[in-house]
C-alpha cells in the first residue's frame, strides 16, 4: 500500500479530475489518428466523384449505358482480388505484431500481387471499354464512370508504391518505432480502398447492370 | 483624441450614403421599377433593408458608445474586471437575432414563391413568348408568335406580361433588365423560364449580368417598351423587312463570336429553332471561340 | 511531341509590355534581395533556420510573409482594375479585355488563395500550439511540406504573368467557358495546377492542426478552457477537412475535361455545367468561414486582452463557432439562387443563409459585452477591431439581404455583391490578419511594431475602404454588373471615380504599414519584449519568451482553468512568488528538414510541365517528388537534444523576465 503510494506522482495527485491529464497523447496515438482525419477527407473526395457519377449516370448522350457495358465476372474477380489483398495485409500487420520480418515480407508481397492483379484487370476493363468505342470521351456517363473507378484505381497504384516502399524500408531498416507507425498507416489506407471498393462494386456496377 | 476622426467620419459616411440615394435617381437602377416583378423585388429589398437596420443601427452605436465610454482613461465608467457571464444576456442576445431572421425568413420564404421566375404573372392581357439566347457577345431575341427576330434590341408591349425562354449558345450569361426585375441564368442545353411584364413605356437598358468573355461588356441590349399599336407596327416593319430568314445555318452563322453587335432584325423564323438549340446545346460543332489565345 | 511541350518564345507575352515590365522589376527587386542576403553571408542561416525549418513558428512567419508578398501583387491588380473602370467610360480605357480579364481572375484568385489562406493559417501555424501550451504541431516536417506546397502554387501564378497568361474566366472558372473550347491557352491550366498544389498544402496543414488541437494539449487544457483563437482554428481547421476534398475533385474533373476529352461539364455529350457551380460552392462557401473564424477568434484574444476582461460568454462563443461550422455546408445554393432551382429549394437555402447570421450576431454582441465595464488600452490592434465590428455588421446586412432570393435576383453579380464580399473580406479576414499581426509580432520577433504607423495604416485603410467600396453598393443598386471591362452609361462614371480614390487611399495605408515595417525593425532595439507579455496577455503564448526557444515550453504548463496564463499570474501576484522551480529535462525536438521545399521544388516542375504538356518532366517532377519523400523516411535520426543545461538558463532568464514583469523579489524564483 504504502508502496503504491510512493510510487504516485505527488504533481498529479487529484488531478483525475481535471480534464486532459496526461497533456499530449503519445505518437503513436497521433499518426494514426492524424492519418484518420486524412483519410477522412479521402473519403470526401470520393464522394464528390460518385456524387459526379450519379448526376451524370443517364447522360449517356446517345451511347451506351452501365446495362449495355458493365460484365459483372469481371468486376466480382476483381473485388475477390482486392478483398484477399486486404486479407494478406490483415496477415501482414499480425507479422509486424510478431516481428516476424519473413513472414511480414510475404504478407506485404502477397498484398502487393493481388493489388496488381486487380489493377491488371481493371486496365483490361478500361482498355475493353475504350476498344469498343465507350471510352471517357463518349459520354458524360461514362466520363463520370471513368474518373470514378480510376480514381479508386489511382489509389491502389499509389498504394503499391507505397507499399513496395515499406517493404524495403523494413527489410532496410527493421520495425523501427516510426516504420511501425507507417505500416499501421498503410494498412488503414489499404483497408479504406476497400471499404470504397465495396461502395462502389455495389452502387455502379451491381445497380448499373440493373438499369 | 481617437474619438474626434471618427465621430467625423461616421457623418462622412452618412453624408455619403445620403447623396448616393439622392444621386442614384440619376441613373435609373433597380430602384426605378418599370414592373411588378421589379417593384416586388424593391419592397423586398427595402423590407429587409430596414429589419436588418434596426439591429445594425444601434449595434453600430453600442460598439461606439461602449468603445468611447469605457476607454482606459475614463475614470468614470464601470469598472467590472471579472464580469464573463450572464444568462440574462446570452438568452437576449441569441434571441434577438433569432427574431430577427425568422422575420426576414418568412418574407424570403414568402418572396421566393411570390417571385418565382417561373410564376406566370396574373394579367388580363395574353402573355407572349420571347425565346432569348445568349451568343458569344450579342442577344438573340426571337418572336415565335410573330415569326421574327431581333439582336440586342428587345421590344415589347406595356402591359402585357411576356415569358421568356432563356438559353445560351455556349457559355454561360445571365439575362437581366435592372428596371423590369429577376435575372435567370442563360446556359446551353437549358431551358429557363422568366416571366416579366413592363408597366410604363420606356427604353429599359438589358444586359449580360454573367461575365462569359472577351466580349462580355459590350453585351448589353435595349429594351422598348411599347404601346400596343407600336408593337404591332414594329412586328409588321421587321416582317416586311430585308434579311435572311433565321434558320440553323443562318444562326450558327450569326452565333460566331462577335463584339459591340448592332440591333438588327430576321423577317422571318424557322419554326422549332429554339427548341433545337437547346437540344443541339446551340454549340456548332467544331466552332471554336475566340476567347484565349490560339494555340 | 516537341521537347517544351507547348513551349515556345511565342509564349513570352511581348505584346504587353506592363506585366512583362512589373514582373522584371519584381524580379530585379528579388535579385537584389539575394545578392544583398548572400553579400552579407545570411544565406546558410536562411537555409538551416527558415528554409528548411520544420519549427511551427517559423513556418507560421513564413506564411505571413508570403501572405503580404501576395498581398502586394493582389492589390496592385486592384489598382489596376479600378483606374481601368474610372477611365473606361465610352472608351476602352488602358487595359484590353484580354488583359483586364486576366487580371480580376488573378485578384480573385490571388486574394482569396494566397494571401487571406496563408495568412490566417500563418496566425493559427504560430499560435495554436503556443496557445494549447505544447512544443510543436502534430506533424513538424508535414507542416514544411505543406508550407512550400503552398509556395509553390503562388510561384506558378506568378509565372503566368510571364510566362503564357493567366484564366480569362473569373477566379471561379465556371464551365463551359473554361472548357478546353471557350479557352483554349494555357491561362485556366496555371489556375488549376497552382491551386491543386496549393490545395493540397492546405489539405495536409488541416490535418495537421486538427489532429495537433484534439490530440495534442497541455496537461490540464480541456475544451471548455481553449483559447477562443484555438477554437475558432479548430472549426476553421475542420472545415479545411473537410471542403478542401471537394475542391480538388471538381478541379480534377476539369482538369479531365481539358486533357483528356471528359465530358463533365461540357455542353456536349451530357455534361453538367451546373454539377460544377454546385460542387465549386459546396466547397466555396465553407471557405468563406475557414477565413472568417479564425479571424474572429483574432478579434476575441484582442477585444479580451485590450478590454482586460475574459472573453464574455465563452461557452456562447464556442457554440456559436461550432454552429457556423456546421452550417456553413448547407448554404452553398444561394450563390447561385438564378439558375432557377424553384422556390423551395431558394426559399430552404435563403433560411439556412440567414440562420448563420444568429450565431454570427451573438459573436457580435460577446464582443461589444466584453468591452462593457472594461478599460479599453487603444492600440491599433483595438482599432482594427471596432473597425471591424463597424464594417463588419454592414457586410453582414448586405449579406442577409443578399440572401433573400427575390432581392438577389436583381442583386445578383452587381457591384452590390462585389461591396458586399469586400465589405466581409476586408473588414473581417484582412482587418483580422493585420490585427493578430500587429497582436503577435513581438511573440514571433520579440520586438513590438511601431504604433503611430500602424495607427495611420488603419486610418487610411479604413477610409480607403469605404470610399472605395460603398460607390460599389450605389452602383450595384443602379445596375452595373461585375467584370465590366468598359461601359458607356454615364451616371456610373463619377462613382467608379470615387471607388478608384479610395483605391488610392488603400494604397497609401500599405504604404504605411510598410513604413510601419521598416520604422520598427530600424528602432527594434528600443521595442524589446523583455517579458513576452507586452500586452498584459491571457493565454499561454505570453507565458513564454518573445520569441520563444524552439521547445516553446522548458516544462509543459499546468492548466488550471480558462484563460491559463491570467490564473498564473494571478497566483503569483498573490503569493509574491512564481510557481515552484522546476525539474528540468532534456529535450527531444524535430530536427530541420529540407523535404519541403525539395518536394515542393518537383510539384512545381510538375505543375508546370503539366500545364505546358512538357510530359518528361511530369515524370521527372514525380518521382522528384516520391524520392524526396523516400530520402525523408529513410533518415535514421528524427530528433536531436537539447541538453537540460541550455533548458535551464533559458527557462531561468524567462522566469527572472516574468519576476520582474510581475514586480516580484528576487527570492521569488526559488
Amino acid at each position: 500500500m504504502s508502496g503504491a503510494a510512493r510510487t504516485h506522482d505527488p504533481n498529479k495527485l487529484g488531478r483525475s479530475a481535471e480534464p486532459n491529464p496526461d497533456g499530449p497523447a503519445p505518437k503513436r496515438v497521433v499518426v494514426s489518428y492524424g492519418f484518420w482525419i486524412f483519410l477522412l477527407s479521402d473519403f470526401i473526395l470520393f464522394a464528390c466523384f460518385f456524387a459526379g457519377y450519379a448526376v451524370l449516370k443517364d447522360a449517356t448522350a446517345g451511347g451506351p449505358s452501365g446495362k449495355d457495358l458493365f460484365e459483372l465476372k469481371l468486376v466480382e474477380t476483381e473485388t475477390v482480388l482486392l478483398l484477399l489483398s486486404s486479407f494478406a495485409c490483415g496477415l501482414a500487420g499480425i507479422a509486424t505484431l510478431a516481428r516476424d520480418m519473413r513472414w511480414f515480407q510475404i504478407a506485404m508481397a502477397a498484398t502487393g500481387l493481388l493489388g496488381a492483379g486487380f489493377l491488371a484487370l481493371e486496365t483490361y476493363e478500361f482498355l475493353h471499354l475504350i476498344g469498343e468505342g465507350a471510352g471517357p470521351g463518349r459520354s458524360a456517363f461514362l466520363s463520370a464512370f471513368f474518373a470514378l473507378v480510376g480514381c479508386h484505381g489511382l489509389h491502389v497504384l499509389l498504394g503499391m508504391l507505397w507499399l513496395t516502399t515499406m517493404m524495403a524500408q523494413a527489410w532496410a531498416k527493421g520495425f523501427r518505432e516510426d516504420i511501425l507507425r507507417r505500416i499501421l498507416c498503410f494498412s488503414l489506407f489499404w483497408h479504406a480502398l476497400d471499404i470504397i471498393w465495396v461502395a462502389l462494386f455495389t452502387m455502379v456496377y451491381l445497380m448499373g447492370v440493373r438499369g | 483624441m481617437i474619438r474626434d476622426p471618427r465621430l467625423a467620419k461616421i457623418a462622412a459616411r452618412f453624408a455619403c450614403l445620403g447623396s448616393c440615394v439622392v444621386l442614384s435617381a440619376c441613373e435609373p437602377g433597380i430602384l426605378d421599377p418599370a414592373g411588378p416583378i421589379a417593384a416586388g423585388e424593391r419592397s423586398i429589398f427595402f423590407n429587409s433593408l430596414a429589419v436588418m437596420l434596426a439591429i445594425v443601427v444601434p449595434v453600430i452605436i453600442l460598439a461606439f458608445a461602449f468603445g468611447w465610454w469605457f476607454r482606459a482613461g475614463n475614470t468614470r465608467a464601470k469598472h467590472l474586471p471579472e464580469w464573463a457571464y450572464s444568462g440574462r444576456l446570452e438568452l437576449l442576445v441569441w434571441s434577438i437575432p433569432a427574431l430577427a431572421i425568422m422575420f426576414l425568413g418568412g418574407i424570403a420564404w414568402i418572396g421566393s414563391h411570390d417571385l418565382d421566375p417561373p410564376k406566370p404573372i396574373a394579367s388580363k392581357a395574353r402573355t407572349m413568348t420571347v425565346e432569348v439566347v445568349a451568343t458569344d457577345w450579342k442577344w438573340l431575341f426571337l418572336y415565335p408568335e410573330q415569326g421574327i427576330a431581333t439582336i440586342n434590341r428587345l421590344v415589347v408591349p406595356v402591359g402585357t406580361p411576356v415569358k421568356f425562354r432563356i438559353t445560351s449558345a455556349g457559355v454561360m450569361n445571365s439575362f437581366f433588365v435592372p428596371q423590369l426585375g429577376s435575372q435567370i441564368y442563360a446556359m446551353s442545353g437549358m431551358d429557363s423560364t422568366l416571366h416579366l411584364r413592363a408597366d410604363k413605356a420606356g427604353r429599359y437598358r438589358g444586359l449580360s449580368a454573367h461575365y462569359s468573355g472577351e466580349g462580355f461588356a459590350d453585351m448589353d441590349f435595349f429594351v422598348d417598351a411599347v404601346p400596343q399599336a407600336s408593337f404591332d407596327r414594329f412586328v409588321a416593319t421587321a416582317q416586311g423587312g430585308q434579311g435572311k430568314t433565321l434558320d440553323w445555318n443562318e444562326f450558327v452563322a450569326m452565333a460566331h463570336p462577335s463584339r459591340n453587335v448592332r440591333p438588327a432584325s430576321y423577317p422571318r423564323l424557322q419554326s422549332g429553332l429554339y427548341d433545337q438549340i437547346v437540344m443541339k446545346n446551340g454549340a456548332p460543332e467544331g466552332e471554336k471561340a475566340k476567347d484565349g489565345r490560339e494555340q | 511531341m516537341s521537347f517544351t511541350g507547348k513551349l515556345g518564345w511565342d509564349s513570352i507575352p511581348f505584346h504587353e509590355p506592363l506585366p512583362l515590365v512589373s514582373a522584371g522589376v519584381i524580379g530585379l527587386v528579388l535579385l537584389g534581395v539575394f545578392i544583398w542576403v548572400w553579400r552579407r553571408g545570411h544565406l546558410p542561416y536562411i537555409w538551416s533556420e527558415w528554409i528548411t525549418s520544420v519549427d511551427h513558428k517559423r513556418i507560421g512567419v513564413m506564411y505571413c510573409l508570403l501572405a503580404g508578398v501576395m498581398l502586394l501583387r493582389g492589390f496592385s491588380d486592384a489598382l489596376l482594375m479600378r483606374s481601368q473602370q474610372a477611365i473606361a467610360y465610352g472608351n476602352e480605357g488602358y487595359l484590353p479585355p484580354d488583359h483586364y480579364d486576366q487580371i480580376f481572375s488573378a485578384h480573385g484568385t490571388i486574394m482569396i488563395f494566397f494571401v487571406a489562406m496563408p495568412f490566417m493559417i500563418g496566425l493559427m501555424n504560430f499560435v495554436v500550439p503556443l496557445q494549447l501550451g505544447v512544443r510543436d504541431v502534430a506533424f513538424p516536417t508535414l507542416n514544411s511540406v505543406s508550407f512550400w506546397l503552398t509556395a509553390s502554387g503562388a510561384l506558378l501564378i506568378n509565372m503566368s504573368l510571364v510566362i503564357g497568361e493567366f484564366a480569362k474566366t473569373g477566379w471561379l472558372v465556371y464551365p463551359p467557358l473554361s472548357e478546353l473550347r471557350f479557352s483554349p491557352g494555357v491561362g485556366v491550366d496555371y489556375y488549376l495546377w497552382a491551386l491543386q498544389i496549393s490545395g493540397m498544402g492546405t489539405l495536409l496543414s488541416g490535418v495537421n492542426l486538427v489532429t495537433t488541437i484534439l490530440k495534442m494539449r497541455a496537461p490540464g487544457m480541456g475544451y471548455s478552457r481553449m483559447p477562443m483563437f484555438t477554437w475558432t482554428s479548430l472549426a476553421s481547421n475542420l472545415l479545411i477537412v473537410a471542403a478542401f476534398p471537394v475542391l480538388t475533385a471538381v478541379l480534377g474533373m476539369l482538369i479531365l475535361d481539358r486533357y483528356l476529352g471528359f465530358h463533365f461539364f461540357t455542353p456536349e455529350a451530357g455534361g453538367n455545367q451546373m454539377m460544377f457551380v454546385n460542387l465549386i460552392w459546396a466547397w466555396g462557401h465553407p471557405e468563406v468561414y475557414i477565413l472568417i473564424l479564425p479571424a474572429f477568434g483574432v478579434f476575441s484574444e484582442i477585444i479580451s486582452t485590450f478590454s482586460s476582461k475574459p472573453l464574455f460568454g465563452y461557452r456562447s462563443m464556442v457554440i456559436a463557432t461550432m454552429v457556423i461550422c456546421i452550417l456553413s455546408f448547407m448554404v452553398w445554393l444561394h450563390h447561385f439562387f438564378t439558375m432557377g432551382a424553384g422556390a423551395d429549394v431558394n426559399g430552404f437555402f435563403g433560411i439556412t443563409t440567414m440562420i448563420i447570421a444568429v450565431p454570427t450576431g451573438v459573436k457580435v454582441f460577446n464582443w461589444l459585452f466584453t468591452m462593457y465595464g472594461g478599460r479599453i488600452r487603444y492600440t491599433s490592434m483595438m482599432l482594427w477591431s471596432i473597425g471591424f465590428i463597424v464594417t463588419f455588421v454592414i457586410g453582414g446586412m448586405t449579406g442577409v439581404m443578399l440572401a433573400v432570393p427575390p432581392a438577389d435576383f436583381v442583386l445578383h453579380n452587381s457591384l452590390f455583391l462585389v461591396a458586399h464580399f469586400h465589405n466581409v473580406i476586408i473588414g473581417g479576414v484582412l482587418f483580422g490578419a493585420f490585427a493578430g499581426f500587429t497582436f503577435w509580432f513581438p511573440k514571433m520577433f520579440g520586438f513590438t511594431l511601431d504604433e503611430t504607423w500602424g495607427k495611420r495604416a488603419f486610418w487610411l485603410w479604413i477610409s480607403g475602404f469605404y470610399v472605395a467600396f460603398m460607390p460599389l453598393y450605389v452602383l450595384g443598386l443602379m445596375g452595373m454588373t461585375r467584370r465590366m471591362q468598359h461601359y458607356d452609361v454615364p451616371g456610373w462614371h463619377p462613382w467608379l471615380l470615387v471607388a478608384g480614390v479610395g483605391a488610392l487611399l488603400i494604397a497609401a495605408g500599405i504604404a504605411c504599414q510598410v513604413m510601419m515595417l521598416y520604422v520598427s525593425i530600424k528602432t527594434r532595439a528600443d521595442r524589446i519584449d523583455e517579458s513576452g507579455d507586452p500586452w498584459d496577455g491571457r493565454t499561454l503564448e505570453w507565458i513564454t519568451t518573445s520569441p520563444p526557444p524552439a521547445f516553446n515550453f522548458a516544462v509543459l504548463p499546468d492548466v488550471k482553468g480558462e484563460e491559463a496564463y491570467w490564473g498564473i499570474k494571478a497566483k503569483a501576484r498573490e503569493n509574491r512568488a512564481l510557481s515552484d522551480r522546476p525539474d528540468y529535462e532534456p529535450i527531444e525536438m524535430p530536427r530541420n528538414s529540407p523535404t519541403g521545399i525539395v518536394a515542393a521544388f518537383f510539384a512545381t516542375a510538375m505543375g508546370f510541365a503539366l500545364i505546358w504538356h512538357i510530359w518528361w518532366l511530369v515524370v521527372l517532377g514525380f518521382f522528384g517528388a516520391w524520392g524526396t519523400f523516400i530520402v525523408f523516411a529513410w533518415r535514421d535520426k528524427a530528433e536531436y537534444e537539447i541538453p537540460v543545461e541550455e533548458v535551464e538558463r533559458l527557462d531561468q532568464a524567462r522566469r527572472r523576465s516574468k519576476a520582474t514583469l510581475l514586480d516580484l523579489p528576487e527570492e521569488a524564483l526559488s
